[in-house]
């Protein structure tokens, strides 16, 4: 068992450092322009903030809307560090992905105790507060926008915290811990009667997934030139909801295809963008409508199968 | 004399005006077998959930080797040493067949979650182990073989003997099955008993089982708990609760 996970990670890293290499000389040799090398690193931050949220609403299964919210604590704390405090890139990344996941163990508390529509309004609402804190301080300088955060992120630091986000997340869910969290969404009366700390491992997943959310933050504030707080607001926390929904609620490789899908296609429909939250609404209902159609499922039964997990037992 | 694995004084429960178990003194040593029948509504899956801390009992005590198990979380009393099985099976229906046991052996192996994400050597070994502990459990119900089945396409009879691996995972003294036998045709029930009873042995655990099915009860308890209406009727080997004329009139006699 070992040696097969060994050799499963290493493959992992292999086919990662390959991209990476093969994204690096594209962009040198000018093939990807830097329009498109915009494009790719957001791709990358998207693809943090989906796999991050799919610990929690995939695995957990709690249905959160706020994980802009967390994103903005990331991005904030980590651009003022890197402004009033000119601290290392790498320091205000860590900074500011722990005090988003300490605000996430802070509010995790109280609001994990509700479940289904009850934590995802609080959720949203949680969302609000921080934009509205955000809007009305003055050393983020409010809903003018933050300038100044130095443009130090770069392709290679999103791709590899990309990397490590997905790397966490496939650990923690492979693990005795993984298991748990699973359970409490498929059971939570069972996993507690057998031996699970319910509220422990929901707060801790909560917690780093709020982690990783402000980790994107910093990635995000110190690329983008002006920072502002409108582009957290609950359309940003929708949007990550719909990448995790639309790849698979628990699927790591749904959600980072998603990711790269619904970053890539809006800006190559940027002549109407303002249809964006239409064409998700769209796609969702097609992927529903898919997911049990007879087509769907036949067209499914011609793509390889990566797992047997679903193979039905006849006695 | 050892004190009792589980001694219960004067346990009650009210929802609001209803007393749906009152005054139920019951005690129950290592390794033996017990059942608790009554008619429906009697009380019965009350006390299991009064014993494994769903429900807070409003009066008496529970005595699980000594210590109180009253404002004892369901966590706490599981990792204390009781697991149970439900009316209606929960399993964790996503989950692989294998994946539903090892979250049962959740405590059986402690690996940081750091170790986990740096993959240390502690994490292999402590998963090592869960998968070898697992494949033994599963091999004891004869379930090897759909390791990585999902749980929930199991037939039902594999799924209740899956609850009870799942269950066994934890490490229990004290084994509490609410009905295992609901719902099986004669020959999963022939099955079943043959289960209990060799679990029972090879885990040397305490069982107290719900059960309708008066062959199963009568065939396998060494003693049996008579509940209605919330209130112990009889407690008493099979051969004296068969001829207790209350019982009779309370639950057999209904039944024929």
């Amino acid at each position: 068992m070992k040696k097969k996970l060994v050799r499963k990670l290493v493959m992992q890293l292999v086919a990662f450092v390959v991209i990476f290499i093969v994204l690096t000389l594209l962009m040198n040799t000018g093939v990807i322009n830097t329009f498109w090398a915009g494009i790719l690193l957001l791709c990358g931050i998207n693809v943090t903030l989906a796999v991050s949220l799919n610990l929690a609403t995939g695995y957990l299964g709690q249905l959160t809307l706020g994980h802009a919210g967390f994103m903005a604590v990331g991005a904030y704390v980590s651009a003022l560090c890197s402004i009033y405090l000119n601290l290392p890139f790498a320091l205000t990344l860590i900074l500011g992905a722990l005090s988003a996941g300490l605000v996430g163990l802070l509010i995790g508390i109280p609001i994990l105790r509700l479940k289904g529509d009850y934590l995802c309004i609080i959720t949203l609402a949680f969302n609000e507060i921080i934009r509205v804190i955000i809007v009305n301080l003055k050393i983020t300088n409010g809903a003018k926008g933050l300038i100044g955060t130095p443009n130090d992120t770069t392709f290679a630091w999103v791709f590899w915290l990309m990397a490590l986000t997905i790397f966490v997340v496939y650990s923690i869910v492979n693990s005795r811990h993984g298991r748990a969290i699973i359970a409490i969404r498929e059971d939570d009366t069972a996993s507690e009667l057998s031996g699970i700390n319910n509220v422990y491992y929901k707060i801790l997943a909560f917690a780093i997934s709020a982690l990783f959310a402000g980790l994107a933050g910093g990635l995000y504030s110190h690329y983008i030139g002006v920072l502002v707080p409108k582009y957290f607001d609950y359309n940003k926390s929708v949007e990550i909801l719909v990448m995790v929904v639309l790849g698979g609620m628990g699927n790591l490789p749904g959600s980072i295809i998603a990711a790269l899908v619904l970053t890539i296609l809006p800006s190559l429909l940027m002549s109407f963008s303002q249809y964006r939250m239409l064409v998700y609404a769209i796609v969702l209902i097609a992927a529903m409508l898919l997911k049990h159609s007879d087509a769907g499922i036949a067209l499914r039964a011609k793509l390889p199968k990566f797992h047997r997990k679903n193979k039905e037992v006849t006695e | 004399m050892a004190q009792p694995l589980l001694k219960t004084e004067g346990l009650g429960i009210q929802f609001g005006g209803l007393k749906a178990v009152d005054e139920f003194n019951f005690e129950i040593e290592q390794g033996q077998l017990f059942g608790l029948i009554g008619p429906n509504g009697a009380g019965k899956t009350t006390i299991f959930n009064l014993l494994t801390g769903v429900y807070q009992p409003t009066s008496g005590q529970i005595l699980f080797e000594g210590q109180s198990l009253l404002h004892k979380s369901p966590t706490k009393i599981t990792e204390m040493g009781i697991a149970r099985t439900f009316q209606n099976i929960r399993l964790f229906k996503d989950m692989s067949v294998i994946d539903n046991v090892k979250v049962g052996l959740h405590h059986s192996e402690e690996y940081h979650l750091i170790s986990a994400i740096l993959h240390t050597p502690s994490f292999f070994k402590g998963e090592e182990e869960i998968d070898r502990k697992a494949r033994e459990l599963l091999r004891v119900f004869d379930l090897e073989q759909y390791a990585q089945v999902k749980a929930s396409n199991l037939p039902y009879g594999k799924q209740r003997q899956l609850e009870i691996a799942r269950a066994l995972g934890t490490d229990p003294k004290l084994l509490l099955l609410d009905e295992p036998a609901a719902g099986m045709n004669p020959t999963e029930t022939a099955d079943l008993m043959k289960t209990i009873e060799l679990v029972r042995e090879k885990f040397g655990v305490a069982i107290l089982l719900i059960e309708h099915d008066m062959k199963l009860v009568m065939g396998i308890c060494e003693k049996i708990a008579v509940l209605n209406f919330g209130t112990m009727l009889a407690f008493d080997v099979p051969e004296k609760i068969k001829n207790n004329p209350q019982v009779i009139e309370a639950y057999l006699g209904s039944d024929e």
